[in-house]
């Protein structure tokens, strides 16, 4: 049961006005991805085949795996924010804790491909790549570009993430007072729906 | 919700876990389907996919399901402009890339 | 005054925060000083921007005399990125928006207070890096402030570091717009509803979305032109399958909305100015806020008439000149509107009404010059000339700029608890408005003769106009001096300013001059639209 003084939080804080604050932050992200996209698209239908060649390249298993690593993920940020508004403080951890978990085996799967790339010699500015066609160049700038952002915002995602699960530990996000870990949620699913996108158009597309 | 939006309904854990179910499902399929070459429809699948997986997300993730109608609207708009914008693009692209 | 009561009527000069001296400025989270804070760093950008035009103008009367080829590139790039991002942009929405918005609706301060300090420090940040490109390095940039690739991928000059300055600048602006969208949903007083606020607040309402939906491209095309300059990633590089045509796209994605921020909020200033100097309510009040509304999405979509010669594909560019004669339409609706609100009005004929009536004239040229070269046909001949260089001087200097020196007439006492001489601005203004007009007409003409713009020299015909025009702006340049030292005098010499010197009845004219921290009292009830003059 909440006391008067908790209720009274929850009239000071504008949960409306902050959320509002977020996804408007959101919103720029949207356009910013979105001019990347604009380019994948456009370069795409300029080299189809290109395109279609160079995803080959790609683990899919990897991708998938990294692609329901960030869906639970997305999960587990939901369920936190369920139970510091149920008042189950330390299962709301726990559901943090395994968010930057899953982040962290993302960017480690992340590591190992990029680097298996690279040890083939694809990279941007790399002579063995400079060599092969246009599409072929194109399609790796995009690949590393998008994912390498993606990556920074994930990473990103990590370090806040560990600030709300600071917060939450010390009492300062509870039952009356989440907006903070609700507003990195949405951050966190925004980061998550990128992915969505990210994977079939550069692993399935073959 | 209260005058400040806060929240009054606390939603069920298992709506997120049958999300979640979804969005293993929709993964699988959009892998699967990517098997298939339906060549000039791949693309327009895949993001058909996508868009539901992300549809969820937004939904029932992130709670817009339960917010005012002014964010959602707010959704629209900044949808409708990338939308614009990638068009408007390809009346160039399309015509110029042939 | 109770020394008890928690609101002091104490203008907000004196408010005691967290911090002494400087500090309570420079870590102050209180809109109106954020607001001066930007208004001081804006017209100091914007100076340095002048000069950097006057010694443009110098060149151009006897070319290679006393500067360089080289130097004039950089010198046009770096008056452009100063004046389009450090002034113009930032200018109207940073400066009054700040100030004014809380106030107009009737709130404390703006939805997210610490944001808006963050903007500031973004946006110092980001205009002292492009000050420093100039300097450092493999000097300063010179690929003008559109930033055109591959020039600008394989050029030696300090692209990345001055790209990087743009970017952080942004993000100000991205920021600012989010709070004023959510200070405007959330904060409006009891009674203020969307329709009763006063339509500079619709305005930047407008302008809020332009910069939180078209800001972020071109940070992403920015960040990716500084990308391409380290590692060959090849998007923009022919060489590498890139298409450079897609960086015009992009860049223009972001850029003509842009001119939309900058010409909107000025149009929100003169529409507050008419009713109070005519007397009479606002003609149309809904016509001229959702025409606001409309300027910013069909301006949203007229990118690609900066791009007519680029290559493009036809289909596209008749597509965009189609879409380019729309946006004149909501525009024309305000002007109708604006002179309808003065007709039969007890007009007060002060330095603030004489700079908006300046605006309309001024805009009104730079609009139908807009539609000569929105024309597809005109256009293929009039790009890349003075004709183009005319136009947008009469947009944004004619335009945002005379709106911009038209709110701070107005405001000038609200802000300093100061008045102004009023004849010297009626001077200062007259000597402007005869500079702007020899300074930049002439460019039409030059235009129409065939002078290339960014050229550093030419061929001898274009001589007579150009020496015509450079006069121009040192008559514009002596109105300027005047007319700041006007307000400079002011801020030390000037009578104090009473609450409401011009009669408003918007809100900002209900408090005292200049206001107390925290603007209200108590927050007021709303019974009434803004401008309630019978």
């Amino acid at each position: 049961m909440s006391e008067p003084k908790e209720i009274a939080v929850r009239h000071r804080v504008d949960y409306t006005g902050a959320k509002m604050g977020m996804w408007i932050f959101l919103f720029t992200e949207v356009l910013f991805f979105g001019g990347l996209f604009l380019l994948y698209s456009v370069f795409r239908s300029k080299y189809t085949l290109a395109f279609h060649d160079s995803a080959k390249e790609l683990d899919i298993f990897l991708g998938t795996a990294n692609t329901v690593i960030l869906l639970t993920s997305s999960m587990m940020m939901a369920l936190s924010i369920l139970f510091v508004r149920k008042g189950e403080k330390a299962s709301s951890i726990l559901c943090q804790g395994i968010t930057i978990f899953l982040g962290l085996v993302f960017l480690c799967n992340k590591y190992i491909e990029w680097s298996a790339h690279i040890r083939h010699g694809i990279y941007p500015d790399s002579p063995l790549l400079l060599q092969m066609s246009r599409g072929k160049i194109i399609f790796f700038s995009l690949y590393y570009v998008m994912t390498g952002l993606h990556g920074l915002h994930v990473l990103i995602g990590v370090c806040v993430i560990s600030g709300t699960l600071l917060f939450t530990a010390r009492g300062k996000i509870y039952r009356d007072d989440f907006v903070k870990l609700e507003n990195t949620g949405l951050y966190w699913h925004f980061v998550d729906i990128v992915w969505i996108y990210l994977f079939p158009l550069f692993y399935l597309i073959t | 919700m209260n005058g400040k939006g806060f929240p009054l309904h606390i939603p069920k854990s298992r709506v997120y876990v049958f999300v979640w179910l979804s969005l293993v499902v929709l993964t699988a399929t959009t892998v699967a389907v990517a098997r298939l070459h339906l060549t000039r429809y791949a693309v327009l699948t895949a993001i058909f996919i996508a868009s539901t997986k992300s549809g969820l997300v937004v939904t029932f993730f992130m709670h817009l399901k339960e917010e005012p109608l002014i964010l959602k609207a707010m959704l629209f708009i900044a949808l409708f402009a990338l939308t614009l914008i990638v068009l408007l693009t390809f009346s160039d692209v399309w015509f110029r890339y042939q | 005054m109770n020394p008890a009561d928690s609101v002091s009527t104490e203008s907000f000069y004196k408010a005691k925060g967290r911090y002494g001296g400087i500090f309570s400025w420079i870590l102050s989270t209180d809109h109106k000083r954020i607001g001066l804070m930007y208004l001081t760093a804006i017209l100091t950008f914007f100076f340095i921007g002048v000069a950097l035009g006057v010694l443009m103008r110098i060149n151009l009367i006897s070319p290679g005399r006393f500067i360089s080829e080289r130097a004039y590139n950089s010198l046009f790039t770096i008056h452009g990125v100063i004046q389009i991002f450090l002034f113009i942009i930032p200018g109207i929405p940073a400066s009054f928006g700040n100030f004014f918005l809380p106030i107009l609706i009737g709130a404390k301060d703006v939805a997210f207070p610490r944001i808006n300090l963050m903007s500031w420090w973004l946006y110092v940040t980001g205009g002292i890096l492009i000050i420093l490109s100039i300097f450092i390095g493999g000097g300063a940039p010179d690929t003008g402030w559109t930033f055109y690739a591959p020039y600008s991928i394989r050029t030696t000059a300090n692209i990345s570091l001055a790209l990087f300055g743009v970017i952080l600048l942004g993000f100000s602006s991205i920021f600012t717009g989010l709070n004023f969208i959510t200070t405007i949903h959330r904060l409006r007083a009891p009674g203020m509803k969307m329709f009763r606020m006063p339509l500079f607040c619709w305005s930047l309402y407008a302008t809020a979305w332009t910069q939180v939906l078209a800001t972020p491209v071109l940070a992403i095309t920015l960040m990716l032109l500084i990308l391409e300059r380290f590692f060959a990633i090849g998007f923009f590089e022919p060489n590498l399958g890139g298409d450079p045509i897609m960086f015009e796209h992009m860049f223009w994605i972001y850029s003509h909305p842009a001119v939309y921020i900058m010409i909107l909020p000025a149009m929100g200033i003169v529409t507050e100015i008419f009713p109070v100097f005519a007397k009479r309510t606002i003609f149309g009040y809904k016509a001229i806020a959702f025409s606001s509304l409309g300027i910013a999405f069909f301006g949203y979509l007229v990118w690609g008439h900066h791009m007519f010669t680029s290559g493009m594909s036809d289909t596209s560019r008749i597509i965009f000149s189609l879409i380019t004669f729309l946006v004149a339409v909501p525009t024309g609706v305000k002007v109708f509107n604006w002179i309808a609100t003065l007709y039969k009005g007890s007009i007060q004929l002060d330095s603030p009404l004489i700079f908006s009536l300046t605006f309309i004239f001024l805009f009104s040229i730079a609009g139908l010059t807009g539609l000569m070269i929105g024309t597809l046909s005109l256009n293929l001949y009039l790009h890349g000339t003075y004709f183009i260089v005319g136009h947008f001087h009469y947009t944004m200097f004619g335009g945002a700029g005379f709106g911009f020196f038209a709110g701070l007439h107005y405001w000038f006492p609200k802000m300093f608890g100061r008045m102004y001489h009023e004849k010297t601005a009626k001077v200062s203004w007259f000597i402007m408005f005869v500079g702007f007009n020899v300074l930049y007409f002439s460019m039409f003409i030059l235009g129409m003769q065939g002078m290339p713009r960014r050229y550093f020299q030419y061929l001898p015909r274009f001589h007579t106009n150009h020496v015509i025009s450079t006069v121009g702006s040192w008559i514009l340049a002596v109105g300027l001096i005047l007319m700041f030292g006007n307000f400079i005098r002011a801020l030390f010499k000037g009578e104090k300013a009473p609450m409401n010197p011009w009669g408003g009845k918007t809100l900002e004219w209900q408090i005292p001059s200049p206001p107390p921290e925290g603007n209200f009292e108590t927050i007021p009830v709303i019974d009434r639209g803004p401008y309630n003059y019978d």
